[in-house]
């Protein structure tokens, strides 16, 4: 067979597009500031500094990065677990009452998030939850429902039918078919949902820039960008803070690939 | 469903619970408590917004104040600036270019990337990596990247790299078209390589028995079986496009001038920063309006029968 030279050629040159700016900000969080101003910007330079980490750290790169640890949890956690329970429902329930239900849900994939700031900070100032972390947590979960819903209701229809039958006959009640069946049967959707809802929350900027003010409330991207204001001429130090706050989702996506994949196709996927 | 005819009633007796034929399923109230906290939040935080947007449309509120009915003040406001009109221009032309751009693209290497070989799978791990990171951290590194003096330009020592792009209105699009590219590439990418998957070998098989080249089974074989996919793509996309803020907030605020000032920049920045948010609102309903708009416009491209089959499995 003939080589597809379009193609190949199309492909590395995207690798090399994709990889460049990544191997930029690598190599330039190693370069100490002189460095920076005096080599050649695509080549690592020796001797390696890590001055600049160090420099993240001690610019309360901890505290960002404990909001952004519990903003995540606190949103996926319990989005996770209300998106299952209304996946059950949903899927198990009465057709006539729960098949509006979803089209509710489903609708909620058409909003554009950016749409609804200015009432989403009225409501939280009238929560008096303005600047909180809370106050970023309560719209993640209501805009991460409907995906959610989609991809674990769409799991659990795959579980036979036979199988709550005969929990129905042991004499179980609807709550543990839900935990001891439905819970354990849709395992990897609800690890795909809680992996790209992870994501979502993680790289989110709208909500913690609308919605928090003090600097001890941000989370690790908009501190990325007041970082950059504030360290504007040493990019070393800049591209440090890029590195940092990408690991943990680095370290994600090399556990949970599958899941992550299957999660940013599942809205599109079909 | 509430009409069922004699006929129907034993396979409906067969069902669990054993109901008299005709009688509709009984609501479980552990079903209803169950779906109860999901439907709270998502009223309260998703439809309620969604409602309060229009509302405040119709308001004056300069975000700290008291909020007054004012009518249709801020709409009149908001549809005779021209930084509106010009945020609507600027973002169909994002729309348009980033469409132009990507899909072509994305099908190129969705299609390569769907070859056996194993590298391919290597690669396609490695386009992942753009969706792994903030907007904010990719802005940022753009903006050194492309420093004139300490960037690529001096790296490569290529002469026209070493431009102002951030400073020129024209170039800031080229760089902002590029990046978004970069960004959401291989999300396109990864979903046309799946349905390329899909296609049935027989299909090419075929073909080459019957001489056709490789070009000739991309184009007769290939880009039609893509049709769906395609919509779905270009649905996301567009939406997309419609509400790209991080990216062009951390990269340029706007700038130079307004020459970046999208529909859902202008928006926060009207809001946010010029305390308007009535009239922020009612750009917030144009952005709504036009997003609902062209999703069912492109959906509509693909028949009845796309639209159908989308909502079938959810």
């Amino acid at each position: 067979m003939k080589r597809n030279w379009i193609g190949g050629t199309f492909g590395w040159l995207w690798l090399l597009v994709v990889l460049l700016p990544i191997y930029f900000v690598g190599i330039t969080a190693f370069k100490s500031i002189s460095t920076y101003f005096g080599s050649n910007p695509v080549l690592p330079s020796l001797p390696v500094a890590v001055e600049n980490f160090t420099a993240v750290l001690e610019a309360d790169f901890g505290m960002y990065l404990l909001n952004s640890v519990l903003v995540a949890l606190g949103t996926v956690v319990p989005l996770v677990l209300m998106a299952f329970m209304a996946s059950y429902a949903i899927v198990r329930g009465a057709r006539r009452v729960f098949a509006p239900v979803r089209s509710i849900f489903l609708l909620g994939l058409a909003i554009p998030v950016q749409a609804t700031i200015v009432p989403i900070y009225l409501l939280i100032i009238q929560m008096r939850m303005y600047d909180s972390l809370a106050a970023l947590m309560l719209p993640g979960i209501a805009f991460g429902l409907p995906l959610s819903i989609l991809i674990i209701a769409n799991s659990l229809r795959d579980v036979p039918n036979e199988l709550f039958e005969a929990m129905s006959i042991d004499g179980c009640t609807e709550w543990q078919k839900m935990w001891r069946l439905a819970l354990p049967m849709t395992q990897p959707a609800l690890v795909t949902v809680a992996v790209y809802q992870a994501l979502m929350s993680w790289n989110g900027f709208l909500f913690p820039l609308i919605l928090t003010q003090s600097p001890d409330k941000r989370t690790l991207p908009l501190a990325l960008w007041s970082f950059q204001g504030e360290y504007a001429t040493n990019v070393p130090v800049v591209m440090a803070a890029v590195v940092l706050s990408s690991i943990p989702i680095l370290v994600l996506y090399a556990f949970g690939r599958r899941y992550l994949v299957s999660g940013m196709t599942a809205g599109a996927g079909k | 469903m509430t009409t069922a005819s004699p006929a129907s009633a034993p396979a409906r007796a067969q069902r669990p619970g054993r109901r008299p034929a005709g009688a509709p399923e009984p609501v479980q109230l552990s079903h209803l408590l169950f779906a109860a906290p999901a439907l709270l939040f998502f009223t309260v935080f998703a439809l309620l917004p969604l409602i309060g947007v229009v509302v405040l449309s119709f308001t004056t509120w300069n975000g700290i104040g008291t909020i007054e009915f004012t009518g249709l003040t801020s709409w009149k406001e908001a549809l005779t600036r021209s930084s509106t009109w010009h945020g609507l221009w600027l973002v169909m032309l994002m729309i348009a270019a980033t469409w132009l751009l990507q899909t072509p693209l994305s099908i190129l290497l969705g299609t390569f990337l769907a070859g056996a070989q194993r590298y391919r799978n290597v690669l396609a791990i490695l386009y992942f990596l753009p969706l792994l990171l903030s907007s904010a951290a990719i802005a940022i590194t753009f903006k050194s990247l492309l420093d004139p003096n300490f960037g690529l330009a001096s790296g490569l020592n290529i002469a026209w790299l070493a431009q102002n792009w951030l400073g020129d209105a024209r170039l800031v699009w080229v760089v902002l078209l590029f990046i978004i590219a970069w960004q959401f590439i291989p999300f396109h990418t990864l979903i046309y390589q799946g349905a390329v998957r899909q296609i049935p070998a027989s299909m090419y098989e075929a073909a080459q028995i019957d001489g056709a080249s490789r070009a000739r089974r991309f184009l007769s074989i290939t880009l039609p079986q893509l049709k769906f996919t395609m919509i779905t793509s270009s649905t996301l996309m567009v939406v997309g496009a419609l509400t790209y803020f991080d990216i062009i907030f951390v990269l340029t605020q706007g700038g130079p001038g307004v020459a970046t000032r999208i529909l859902p920049l202008d928006m926060y920045l009207t809001g946010f920063r010029g305390n308007e948010m009535g009239v922020a609102s009612c750009l917030a309903v144009m952005l709504v309006v036009i997003g609902l708009g062209l999703a069912l416009g492109v959906q509509s491209l693909g028949g009845k029968d796309a639209s159908a089959s989308q909502m079938e499995g959810a």
